[in-house]
């Protein structure tokens, strides 16, 4: 019962646990698979790059609404599929490889986002302003982040098979069907409208972290993509929630707490995991020598 | 001949008025710089017509975390005069003034009030009779630092254990702050000295520890950031010395009437009413006027809050029956709003602490922020 009280308890006293856990819940659900492809596709600093691209357009957005955090994260999604898109598209009709044309984008992005903050003359620290905080997620927040997650359901439901044979034969797949391209960044989009929804979420660019994290260590399980995806959503959810009673226990940040626990989840499965884990790989393989 | 000769002598003394007269007018004005809008509007009220005042951080703007511009840079350049608050408020100005290259007096308004030690944010209360015992053992640090500045830190273990006898009550301070005040002349003489003292100082704080630097919440203190400014304006500019003193000495008097006012008013609240706000800015108020804040960010806005403190907070506002709760201008809202929304209380307006709001606002001198913040105090938390 203590153990229960300790577990469970803090989310039936507060509403704002429920509503923390709730949004870190449902920001695994969509993060987690596209972190599996994203590592699957070796784009897993895509990422962070992909969360200074919408600097600009969350400034943008900021010129035209002042703090109206609609507009705000409006405008960070467009920058961010905007670079996303510029940059799948050099990557596939140009000699560039996709770190360096995204890496040329992002930081165009950046420069501009840095110069139109500045030319305002405005001090205040606008990724500041877009980042909510996990424990003050209210009825727009949770709206934000509950549809982001259905929409990336949603169309990585229906672009599956084609994920998952472009993470494994690209060539193959450009062979037989056209759809490689518009594939390519329908995918980038999901990244950035889960970017955007998990910077609301964790309010830090450690939401890059519950996307990439879990994924990582879902690798060391399973060499099946579906399993990955699976094992990520799961360890993504127990991140969010053992972050959050590690906040509330022992008054950690909310936000990093969540991270930290997605980290520890993956250092173990670095040791541990069947897939490679450090000491698995240490053990003599006896069935090979048979 | 004569006729040409006769232009050109006209010409050449144009040109001699112009010369002479051009860098006296530039001169008649002192060019100070402020480092954030509190700062500025104080220099500007001890300054009045013969100071030009730039405010690096304006109004609505964060000082903790500015990141200053090249534009920035050029006038701390061309400053004839630099004030910053100090004690690390401002993180970022020490490196700028270097890369600046300006050879202007940097003035920290905040060196001669005695700091409070910025523990951490929710132990604020259980933590009160401590911050007393601090209190007195900082002034000495104070005092030890003028004089051989290189010791500073094994004066500390000294100071902490002679503090028992420093373990003045607050009555004492006043008569400390006037006394500060006269040791802040002696130093004026060779202002060279003292912007030495500026740069030890805050290397000083630096290895010490951090101390809350949101001084401003208390008049008193104030009252200590107007004399530096006077000292420091009439030894830039000593033409100037009456008039700044009497400005000072009119600013002094309104802010001695502001204290009265905030004190009366803090005494009309109900017995045990707590401020509850999204950053905890306002240490030096409950120091000097006895309200209690809480909060659950800590004094620097860029920490992240803790489900724990949240859970805290919503349970006092529960157990204490307290009936609204503030927003802070700098700190973004929405925690505080969903706190008061699961405690069932409203947001009964916008607290300024870190920064003025625009001239046309609710807080746009520091007076008026002082004013604004107590009086929408009294008006959610009273009976």
């Amino acid at each position: 019962m203590i153990v229960f009280d300790a577990l469970i308890g803090p989310f039936i006293q507060f509403d704002f646990m429920r509503r923390a856990l709730f949004g870190a819940l449902v920001l695994a659900l969509g993060a987690g698979p596209v972190g599996v492809f994203l590592m699957l596709r070796r784009m897993s600093l895509t990422g962070d790059a992909m969360a200074h691209a919408i600097l600009p357009g969350a400034a943008v957005g900021f010129l035209i609404a002042g703090l109206s955090l609609p507009a705000m994260t409006l405008g960070g999604l467009t920058a961010g599929i905007v670079v996303a898109v510029l940059s799948g598209l050099v990557t596939r009709y140009t000699v560039l490889k996709e770190d360096a044309s995204l890496a040329a984008f992002y930081l165009l992005s950046l420069a501009l986002g840095v110069t139109i903050v500045s030319l305002r003359g405005s001090s205040v620290d606008l990724m500041h302003v877009l980042f909510g905080s996990v424990l003050a997620l209210d009825d727009a927040a949770l709206i934000l982040i509950a549809g982001i997650a259905s929409v990336t359901l949603l169309i990585l439901a229906a672009t599956y098979r084609g994920l998952v044979m472009e993470c494994v034969d690209p060539v193959y797949l450009r062979s037989v069907a056209r759809i490689g391209t518009p594939l390519h960044l329908v995918f980038l989009g999901l990244v950035v409208l889960n970017l955007v929804g998990g910077f609301q979420a964790l309010g830090t660019l450690l939401a890059v972290g519950l996307m990439m994290l879990p994924a990582a260590t879902a690798r060391f399980w399973s060499a099946d993509v579906t399993m990955m995806v699976i094992i990520a959503v799961a360890t993504g959810m127990l991140s969010g929630m053992g972050g959050l009673l590690l906040s509330y226990h022992h008054g950690l940040p909310a936000g990093p707490a969540i991270i930290l626990v997605a980290g520890i989840a993956y250092l173990i499965s670095l040791f541990l995991g069947r897939e490679s884990g450090l000491i698995r790989a240490a053990l003599p393989r006896r069935h090979l020598e048979a | 001949m004569l006729h040409r000769r006769n232009i050109i002598t006209l010409l050449a003394g144009t040109m001699l008025v112009g010369a002479s007269s051009f860098p006296a007018f530039a001169q008649e004005r002192v060019q100070a710089v402020a480092t954030f809008s509190i700062i500025g509007d104080l220099v500007g009220q001890v300054g009045g017509e013969r100071v030009d005042v730039t405010t690096l951080v304006g109004p609505d703007g964060d000082g903790h975390v500015y990141s200053p511009s090249p534009a920035d840079a050029r006038r701390l350049a061309e400053a004839g005069i630099i004030f910053k608050n100090g004690l690390l408020y401002e993180g970022w100005i020490d490196r700028l003034i270097a890369s600046s290259g300006t050879q202007a007096p940097v003035i920290a308004v905040a060196e001669n009030i005695d700091a409070i030690p910025d523990g951490g944010h929710a132990d604020d209360h259980d933590d009160h009779g401590h911050s007393h015992d601090d209190h007195g053992h900082d002034h000495d640090d104070h005092g030890h630092d003028h004089d051989d500045h290189g010791h500073s830190h094994d004066d500390h273990g000294h100071d902490h254990d002679d503090h028992g006898h420093d373990h003045d009550d607050h009555g004492h301070d006043h008569d400390d702050h006037g006394h500060s005040h006269d040791d802040h002349d002696h130093d004026d003489h060779d202002h060279d000295d003292h912007d030495h003292d500026d740069h030890g100082h805050d290397h000083h704080d630096h290895a010490h520890g951090e101390f809350d630097p949101h001084a401003w919440q208390d008049v008193g203190n104030v009252k200590v950031y107007v004399a530096s400014i006077r000292d420091a304006l009439i030894a830039h500019d000593p033409d100037g010395a009456d008039v700044y003193s009497a400005n000072a000495e009119a600013y002094i008097a309104e802010l001695a009437a502001l204290d009265a006012e905030i004190r009366a008013a803090v005494a009309g609240l109900p017995e045990g009413a707590l401020v509850i706000t999204s950053h905890d800015a306002f240490r030096y108020f409950t120091h000097a006027y006895g309200l209690a804040f809480d909060a659950p960010l800590g004094t620097s806005t860029e920490v992240e809050a803790t489900a724990r403190d949240v859970a805290r907070l919503i349970e006092t506002i529960r157990a204490n029956d307290i009936r609204a709760v503030f927003a802070e201008s700098l700190t973004d809202a929405r925690l505080i709003e969903q706190i008061a929304r699961e405690a069932d209380v409203p947001v009964a307006g916008t607290l300024y602490s870190d920064a003025l709001s625009p001239p046309d606002g609710p807080a746009g001198t520091y007076i008026d922020m002082m004013r604004h913040n107590i009086s929408l105090i009294s008006e959610g938390l009273g009976s």
